[in-house]
């Protein structure tokens, strides 16, 4: 076995550096390509149907009927491939695309989720993972199920595991149908089914093993899609093509010139002080337009007829007279349209706001709102960190290591392949920043640099730029950025040839079709194994129970698409929501199911359900969607960390509810000395083949 | 299945390296950054260092701790007779 296991892995060595080599000459070839003429269309559609169908070849290729290979890649995936597979199965649209724009738009407390999204994997390996493993069975909900006993515990973790996995999971069609819109051209809609497409041909054949292994495959594209442009943008900066390394330097350069943009005494201050001005003066006419409605609005319309009235009587120029009638046709239609708009005119003036301080920590206007940034700072780290630990989509990727041990080396290998891309996404941040605050700033109208004008062109919400104050010279508070432009934009920015740009495109698509394979496939595992197999029919054969998996995993993703295709409010939230939920449901109840041998049924139905009960509480009444209000908060807390209250509600419920009942049955103690020890003599078996 | 005093020897020793293990991570993550405001005078690389240790130090700290604890608890399992037979 130890001997067919490493010539299995020295196998996929093998495969895996062909497939890097092969993926690089086609990346070389392309560019060729585009030398020789490709267009830039061609080039997306290349990128998009060629790494769809590599993927797809990947699940045909793992196709399987066999249970163990169908739930857990049949348990004999190394630790370091299974790291890769974790890497690509955790890293999201949110985190490839969104995570670096989060940096540049809120400097160091964007940070909380680089810090959540990496410390979390400490308690996946203090805690969890090589229990699981010993454990080994197919789900979360099945180690509920054993160790609490009764179906109870198990149907509350299945609904668990289906409410957080489905609101992330509709956050990756989301992300898929973006990304395919906007480098190919396709329509929202038909960019979500081709997407979905590519993921159901992979998980429909061969469930997990296929998973696995196109998830290893997508890890090798994002990562060197992510890794190019900065590396590249650093070289252009400072001649150094280490940009992790070299861009504290950077930091201190935009620092000095976010002190020189502060201080009106200097050239560039006077300037964006001028312009600020126009922002705050336009935002405070409209802020007493709103105050004075509807007064206000019939106001200003019978003005603008008046005008129209009096040219057309004076016999006005035919241009003035056009001008008039094209501003009262601009004018909103009634009260309702007025107030949405001069809304949104308000709004502009926080752009007259002095410029944000990348590095500085929890900047505020007092002491007290400083305060309160630090804790929804370190809230929010928590809440990432324990709903890492405890989002049954990863969990569920440390049963398919050989053993205890490879389950321990896998998180190592885990972390460390996340941890390039999250590395390397603060030092893009500021790259980024420095070229837009020292080489965009201060340049002409006339001489835009080609990306600024495209992207301006393509999509005004993630860049648009006018000029205020009319002096023809482009200032900070002229230009509106969005997030998600900073890891779009950057091949153009560092002056990238377009393939470098699809490649970006081809990552992000990767990293959210991997992430959200292994979710479909934990949502229609949790119906079809534990609900189905475990509570229902307990004599299926292990061929209906792979048809109804996979006709789950169908329905599954078509709703998903569906509800992604009416697209529903903040995906951001979604996301954070996701986290608090699993870390209130789940974590209590593993992790004391683990360490704590009284910890019984009661304790746990009382926990799962109190922590999962708290943090939504407190979504409902503090989350303007449900119709909640921010007064509503405790401590300040944004709704984004409701888990802060639902983990240690959770703790508190499991634990008075297993101290108020007695304490569990011998057989299931020695469940809890089953998986605390990797071997002990006479030990039962709980392993699932 | 019995127990003996070296099963639950083994046991003490895994939650003390796990508890040390857990308060580096407690410090790395929430002390520093209790404390961000009051730190940043001090510069690494260039950096502020709570900037510094939210972007990169605290990561390599966390991937020093998992690694830590797989490289320790491995040859712990094997210093106490826990460890998997060689067919797996």
């Amino acid at each position: 076995m130890a001997q067919a296991q490493s010539a299995f892995n020295s196998q996929l060595k093998k495969y895996y550096t062909f497939y890097t080599g092969g993926f690089i000459a086609f990346l070389i070839f392309l560019a060729i390509g585009e030398q020789m003429g490709m267009t830039p269309k061609w080039i997306g559609y290349v990128f998009l149907f060629a790494t769809i169908g590599l993927y797809a070849g990947i699940g045909f290729m793992s196709r399987t009927a066999d249970v163990a290979e169908f739930y857990v890649a049949g348990r004999r995936v190394p630790a370091f491939f299974n790291g890769m597979a974790t890497g690509a199965d955790w890293m999201s649209a949110a985190s490839f695309i969104g995570m670096a724009g989060t940096l540049y738009l809120t400097g160091y407390s964007g940070l909380a989720f680089v810090l959540g999204w990496t410390g979390g994997y400490c308690l996946v390996a203090l805690f969890l993972a090589p229990y699981l493993r010993k454990f080994g069975q197919f789900t979360i909900p099945d180690f509920l199920g054993a160790r609490f006993g009764g179906h109870i515990p198990r149907l509350i973790g299945v609904l668990a595991a289906i409410i957080c996995s489905f609101t992330y999971v509709i956050a990756q069609i989301y992300g898929v149908g973006i990304i395919t819109a906007r480098f190919t051209g396709l329509e929202f809609g038909i960019g979500v089914f081709v997407g979905l497409g590519g993921i159901l041909v992979c998980s429909f054949l061969g469930g997990m093993r296929a998973v696995t292994w196109t998830q290893v495959a997508q890890y090798v594209i994002l990562i060197i899609a992510y890794m190019i442009p900065p590396v590249w943008l650093s070289m252009k900066q400072t001649g150094i093509p280490i940009p992790q390394a070299v861009y504290g330097y950077q930091l201190q350069k935009v620092t000095a010139l976010e002190k020189e943009f502060n201080d009106p005494t200097t050239d560039k201050g006077k300037k964006e002080a001028e312009v600020r001005k126009i922002l705050k003066d336009r935002s405070a006419v409209a802020d007493a337009k709103l105050k004075d409605l509807p007064k206000a609005y019939a106001d200003g319309k019978s003005t603008l007829e008046q005008n129209l009235a009096g040219l057309k009587a004076s016999n006005g120029s035919p241009e003035q007279t056009q001008q008039a009638e094209e501003a009262l046709a601009k004018y909103p239609k009634d009260v309702d349209a007025a107030k949405a708009a001069w809304t949104k005119e308000k709004a502009v003036g926080a752009r007259g706001d002095p410029v944000l301080a990348h590095a500085t920590a929890f900047a505020g206007k007092d002491e007290k709102a400083s305060s309160i940034a630090r804790n929804n700072f370190l809230a929010l780290i928590l809440c990432l960190m324990v709903g890492t630990a405890a989002l049954p989509h990863i969990l569920m990727r440390y049963y398919t290591t050989p053993s205890v041990k490879a389950a321990r080396q896998s998180v190592f290998w885990s972390l460390f392949f996340i941890f390039l891309l999250y590395f390397t996404a603060p030092a893009l941040a500021v790259l980024v920043k420095f070229e837009v605050y020292n080489n965009l700033v201060g340049t002409s109208f006339a001489a835009l640099p080609a990306w600024v004008s495209n992207w301006a062109k393509v999509d005004p919400t993630l860049m648009s730029i006018t000029d205020l104050n009319k002096d023809g010279l482009i200032q900070l508070a002229e230009i509106v950025i969005g997030g998600d432009l900073i890891v779009l934009a950057t091949p153009e920015i560092a002056g990238l040839p377009y393939v470098i740009s699809g490649l970006v495109a081809a990552g992000g698509l990767a990293a959210a079709l991997s992430t959200a394979d292994g979710l479909l496939l934990t949502i229609s595992n949790a119906i079809s194994h534990d609900l189905y197999y475990k509570m229902i029919d307990p004599h299926a054969t292990t061929t209906k129970r792979i048809t109804i998996s996979k006709v789950l995993l169908l329905l599954v993703a078509v709703t998903a698409a569906y509800v992604t295709s009416l697209k529903p409010g903040d995906i951001l939230f979604l996301v954070g929501a996701a986290f608090s939920l699993a870390a209130s449901g789940f974590f209590p109840a593993l992790v004391c199911g683990v360490f704590w041998r009284r910890a019984n049924k009661w304790g746990a139905i009382t926990g799962m359900l109190g922590g999962l009960g708290v943090c939504m509480y407190y979504m409902y009444t503090t989350y303007p969607f449900f119709g909640g209000v921010p007064a509503n908060q405790w401590f300040n807390i944004a709704p984004i960390s409701a888990g802060i209250f639902g983990i240690p509600a959770g703790f508190i419920g499991l634990i008075l509810g297993s101290l108020l009942t007695p304490a569990p049955a011998k057989d299931i103690q020695e469940l809890v000395d089953h998986v605390r020890y990797p071997n002990l003599e006479g030990d039962i078996v709980t392993q699932g083949s | 299945m019995q127990l003996s005093e070296k099963h639950h020897q083994y046991w003490h020793k895994n939650l003390t390296v796990t508890a040390i293990l857990l308060a580096i991570w407690f410090i790395v993550t929430f002390v520093i950054g209790y404390f961000a405001r009051e730190l940043s005078g001090i510069t690494i690389l260039g950096f502020p260092l709570p900037f510094y240790m939210g972007a990169q130090g605290s990561l390599i700290i966390y991937v020093a701790i998992i690694w830590y604890y797989a490289h320790y608890m491995n040859k712990l399992d094997i210093e106490y007779g826990v460890h998997e037979g060689e067919e797996k």
